[in-house]
């Protein structure tokens, strides 16, 4: 038993390392950066975020991630709620082959699909809108969560549907009221893969956009070699980035806890 | 009412119309076609298909991404197996270390590209300085094995908590007196491990394997940021070399790869999908 927890340590410690070092990074003056290697900031200084946090470039890319994430997240699982259901509960016709049909929309590589999506969303007049990049990462996002929320779903006894209409549950009443809150923390889980998901993509959001809607992925990208490169001021972004995916751990953990603890994910 | 199934599904399938279906449609006529910027395209037949099979820049990409696929599997899978085997069952240390494992998975692609630029700058990156000790000059810019390596330790550290996270989900399902059974039976650890656990592991390793050999297959913001492909083409992986042709609005040619790219990855994907619902199915029954 301890074994297993030093090697655990030593693990975690390993995986931190990277992301303490962009911090580390991101706290060090440009000059201190490019001249010698320090564990610690030997000059402490803040300059870094006090730029990103009075540029308006980089406050509207935040922003703008944020919008699409969240619409994203709401499309992915207002779709995915009643089809993950239907493949739950009933074996229609051509159910099995539509299943798998949805799964290869995960493995479709976002680069196939950047100059139609392009060119459809142009024609959608929806061309550099939040709508966009929601509505592009549907595409490997819908197919996850229809993937984790069958798995749920087929893990709540069937008898509990039939019960409930025998006692006379409308169907939209049984499932508001009944369902929804048994499968609410594979909601959560399923919401924090598609939030993880849509809010790290680049290929399809860097394409998507040009002023309107540019996310926070793009603009950490175009930062390098404009002027040289900022290492301290790409950390202290990069820093940034990883705060609200922070925060939506942080919310759904004990959903996210106890849609591990049903074994299902 | 056997197709009811259908009417719950058309959000899903409407949504999907837009943002894979049309798109998908798009690139098959793209494949078939010779399209030069400024003039009507004109339809070629399966062209485009021949010069991107006959193209040995195409097929580097294709083994060089095989190679690294397969790696990550072989790497990831059995580590995150055995992290998952580390975390604590029950305790205030659960949500601590599914938050901790969690954060990893929430920095962005190119995030993880700009880290890896940071670790590897020659002169006063961290990971030269250490190769440095033992007499090694470690350079991305340079060495193609580096480079490779680089990016393939990074998505070993970016991905494998999401291996370990899926294993522990399913380690958290298997319930206590399989172990006491085990153990009554004298099994040893290996044995429980190979015996019990394994089996029981299936569903989510399929998950866990498609997920990843998916996932890597698409790899594009990582190699680009550190070295831009190179050195020569030492990182240039599928994605990066299609979305090159699309780039250079080469699209008969980035039409017809991307294709000939998914339909590898679900081919690939069905046999894992396959192999791993079949094999070992009668141990568990």
């Amino acid at each position: 038993m301890r074994k297993r927890t030093v090697l655990l340590i030593i693990y975690l410690l390993v995986l931190f390392f990277p992301i303490y070092w962009m911090i580390n990074t991101s706290l060090k003056t440009d000059n201190e950066i490019l001249k010698e290697l320090t564990l610690i900031p030997k000059d402490l200084t803040f300059k870094n975020y006090a730029e990103i946090f009075t540029s308006e470039l980089w406050r509207s890319s935040f922003m703008n991630s944020i919008v699409y994430v969240c619409l994203n997240v709401i499309i992915s699982l207002v779709a995915a709620i009643p089809a993950a259901y239907a493949f739950s509960r009933w074996k229609f016709r051509g159910s099995h082959h539509l299943f798998f049909w949805l799964l290869t929309n995960r493995m479709a590589p976002a680069a196939v699909f950047m100059v139609p999506f392009t060119e459809l969303y142009y024609t959608l007049q929806i061309y550099d809108t939040h709508l966009a990049v929601a509505l592009a990462h549907c595409l490997f996002n819908i197919p996850l969560a229809i993937w984790i929320l069958e798995g749920f779903m087929s893990g709540i006894p069937r008898e509990i549907d039939e019960t409930a209409l025998i006692d006379g549950y409308s169907f939209p009443r049984f499932f508001a009221k009944i369902f929804f809150p048994l499968i609410a923390p594979g909601v959560g889980v399923a919401a924090f893969f598609c939030f993880t998901f849509s809010w790290i993509e680049l290929i399809l959001a860097k394409a998507l956009t040009v002023t309107n809607a540019k996310p926070v992925v793009v603009t950490l990208t175009v930062g390098i070699g404009a002027e040289g490169v900022r290492w301290g001021l790409l950390a202290a972004a990069g820093v940034l980035t990883m705060v609200p995916g922070a925060i939506v751990v942080y919310f759904v953990r004990n959903y996210i806890a106890r849609g591990f603890a049903l074994g299902r994910v | 009412m056997k197709n009811r199934g259908w009417l719950f599904v058309i959000p899903a399938l409407a949504v999907l119309a837009i943002s894979a279906f049309i798109p998908l449609m798009t690139v098959i006529n793209y494949s078939l076609h010779y399209i030069f910027a400024g003039s009507t395209p004109t339809f070629v037949g399966f062209e485009n298909y021949v010069e991107v099979l006959r193209d040995s820049a195409f097929l580097r990409a294709l083994v060089r991404q095989l190679v690294f696929s397969m790696g990550i599997l072989a790497v990831e899978v059995p580590l995150g197996i055995c992290i998952a085997l580390c975390l604590p069952k029950r305790g205030p240390g659960v949500a601590v270390c599914l938050v901790l494992l969690g954060i990893p998975l929430l920095i962005p692609f190119n995030v993880v590209g700009i880290i890896a630029r940071v670790l590897t700058q020659s002169a006063v990156g961290v990971i030269p300085e250490f190769f440095a000790l033992f007499n090694y000059s470690f350079n991305v810019a340079k060495d193609p094995v580096d480079a490779f390596m680089t990016i393939f330790l990074l998505d070993v550290w970016h991905w494998t908590p999401l291996v370990a996270l899926l294993c522990y989900a399913g380690l958290q399902a298997i319930p206590d007196a399989y172990y006491q059974a085990a153990r009554i039976d004298g099994a040893s650890a290996w044995k429980t491990f190979r015996y019990v656990t394994l089996p029981k592991l299936r569903s989510v390793l399929i998950i866990g394997v498609l997920l990843r050999f998916m996932d890597s297959f698409k790899i594009y913001a990582e190699p680009l940021l550190l070295t831009g492909g190179g050195p020569g083409d030492a990182t240039t992986f599928l994605s990066l070399h299609v979305a090159r042709k699309a780039e250079s609005y080469n699209l008969g040619y980035a039409g017809a790869s991307s294709f000939i790219y998914l339909f590898i990855v679900i081919v690939f994907s069905y046999i894992f999908f396959q192999l791993m619902t079949h094999i070992g199915k009668g141990e568990t029954k």
